[in-house]
């Protein structure tokens, strides 16, 4: 079993899982009807390729594990995604400025790792790509829509891009699984995409009239599997039927 | 790597009465999902590609496929793969009648497809009334592959069927 590319793909994985099912909270009880629908979309796309890399990955690993043990049977120091797609849905502003923040990072990230010299991640890369435009597309006009809305829209967007903030210097941390990868030509060197990052990110709160946050400190732990205290509640959640009934199949 | 399809011609009538389950009009073969299917063996080998990641519709669509095979006389194996990803390119001129008739607009080119989310300049035509004097209403529709419009001559809301190259 080639470890690294399973921690990699793992920690490529996390991200998507966690935010799916951060979305599918949402599921019913969106503040509209195309928004619920579209934050429903937007998860089943993002479980639609946390399958494919499980798939891949259980591959990898050779043994009894499937993509469903992968997703539902690991304790919550074993996830590794990044702290900012655990954070909860505090309101409407702070799903859409989370959905932003890691949209422009996940666009970036795929249109390097379609470069990739593993070809599986190749395919998928390519396949997610045309999703992620979109997801992006529905973030970025949210956040002009309610930054550059009401008095009050804009006051909350702005409690959310700020409160969201520190959480995303840690996209760009590497583990060691990562720096194994990127060597091989596997991996995308995500210290390279700092910079084009909040280039995007800035212009777009920019357009929205929301002030750039100044903090320079930030969180990080989820890549280690260091979580904030939501994760575990999340988990709960994710992996109740398999507790409930262990070992139960579809 | 490529993007023809290769289908045996004596399996093209039998895949083609096989439907999307989610827009029964439309056979899966002018959808474009069905890019391999050759007799090997006295075994169909079938690949399907899904038009998004997480499409549901695929595993019914493979079971269908394997039904309509077997009634047929074939055993079959059916594989999904990813590469290359779907277009909207793929959908036949009769898949795209189909789409209209039914009420769905079918997919515009990329460049129109972006200003029309991007902009919402009126560009997507009214499959009710035929008129363009639509908008956009939601980027995300009943399934993944569609967004949600409304006519505002007729004013029927609709499904557009986005386009992805």
């Amino acid at each position: 079993m080639n470890n690294n590319l399973y921690k990699y793909i793992l920690g490529i994985a996390d991200n998507s899982l966690i935010l799916g099912q951060r979305l599918g909270e949402l599921t019913g009880h969106g503040p509209s009807l195309e928004t619920d629908i579209a934050c429903t979309n937007i998860s089943l796309d993002l479980f639609g390729q946390v399958r494919s890399y499980f798939q891949y990955a259980a591959k990898i690993a050779g043994d009894q594990r499937t993509e469903d043990d992968i997703a539902m049977l690991r304790k919550e120091r074993e996830y590794v995604n990044v702290l900012l797609v655990e954070q909860p849905n505090r309101n409407f502003a702070y799903t859409m400025a989370r959905q932003f923040l890691f949209d422009v990072y996940h666009l970036l990230f795929l249109q390097e790792l379609q470069k990739s010299k593993d070809l599986t991640l190749v395919a998928i890369a390519n396949k997610s790509i045309k999703e992620v435009s979109y997801h992006l597309r529905f973030s970025t006009d949210w956040i002009k829509r309610l930054g550059d809305g009401t008095e009050e829209s804009k006051a909350k967007m702005q409690d959310a891009i700020d409160g969201l903030w520190t959480y995303t210097d840690e996209l760009f941390h590497q583990t060691e699984a990562d720096k194994v990868m990127v060597q091989e030509g596997i991996g995308v060197d995500v210290t390279g995409l700092k910079e084009a990052y909040y280039e995007k990110v800035n212009a777009v709160l920019e357009e929205a009239t929301l002030e750039i946050p100044e903090s320079k400190w930030f969180q990080k732990g989820g890549k280690q599997g260091i979580h904030t205290e939501h994760l575990g509640y999340l988990l709960a959640e994710l992996q109740y039927m398999q507790s409930a009934y262990p070992n139960m199949e579809w | 790597m490529t993007t023809e399809q290769n289908i045996d011609d004596i399996l093209i009538p039998i895949l083609e009465k096989v439907s999307d389950p989610e827009i029964p009009v439309l056979s899966i073969m002018d959808m474009g999902v069905v890019r391999k299917a050759v007799i090997e063996n006295k075994m169909v080998k079938v690949q399907i590609t899904p038009t998004y990641s997480g499409c549901p519709a695929m595993d019914v669509i493979g079971d269908d496929i394997k039904a309509a095979l077997k009634t047929a006389g074939y055993d079959s194996e059916i594989e999904l793969i990813l590469a290359p990803a779907w277009t909207t390119d793929w959908i036949t001129p009769r898949g795209r009648k189909a789409l209209e008739d039914y009420g769905i607009a079918a997919p515009l080119d990329a460049e129109a497809d972006k200003s029309v989310l991007l902009e919402g300049k009126k560009m997507v035509k009214c499959p009710q009334c035929g008129s363009t004097n639509t908008r956009l209403v939601s980027q995300f529709g009943s399934t993944a592959c569609k967004a949600q419009f409304q006519c505002d001559d007729c004013q029927e809301p609709f499904d557009y069927f986005k386009c992805l190259k």
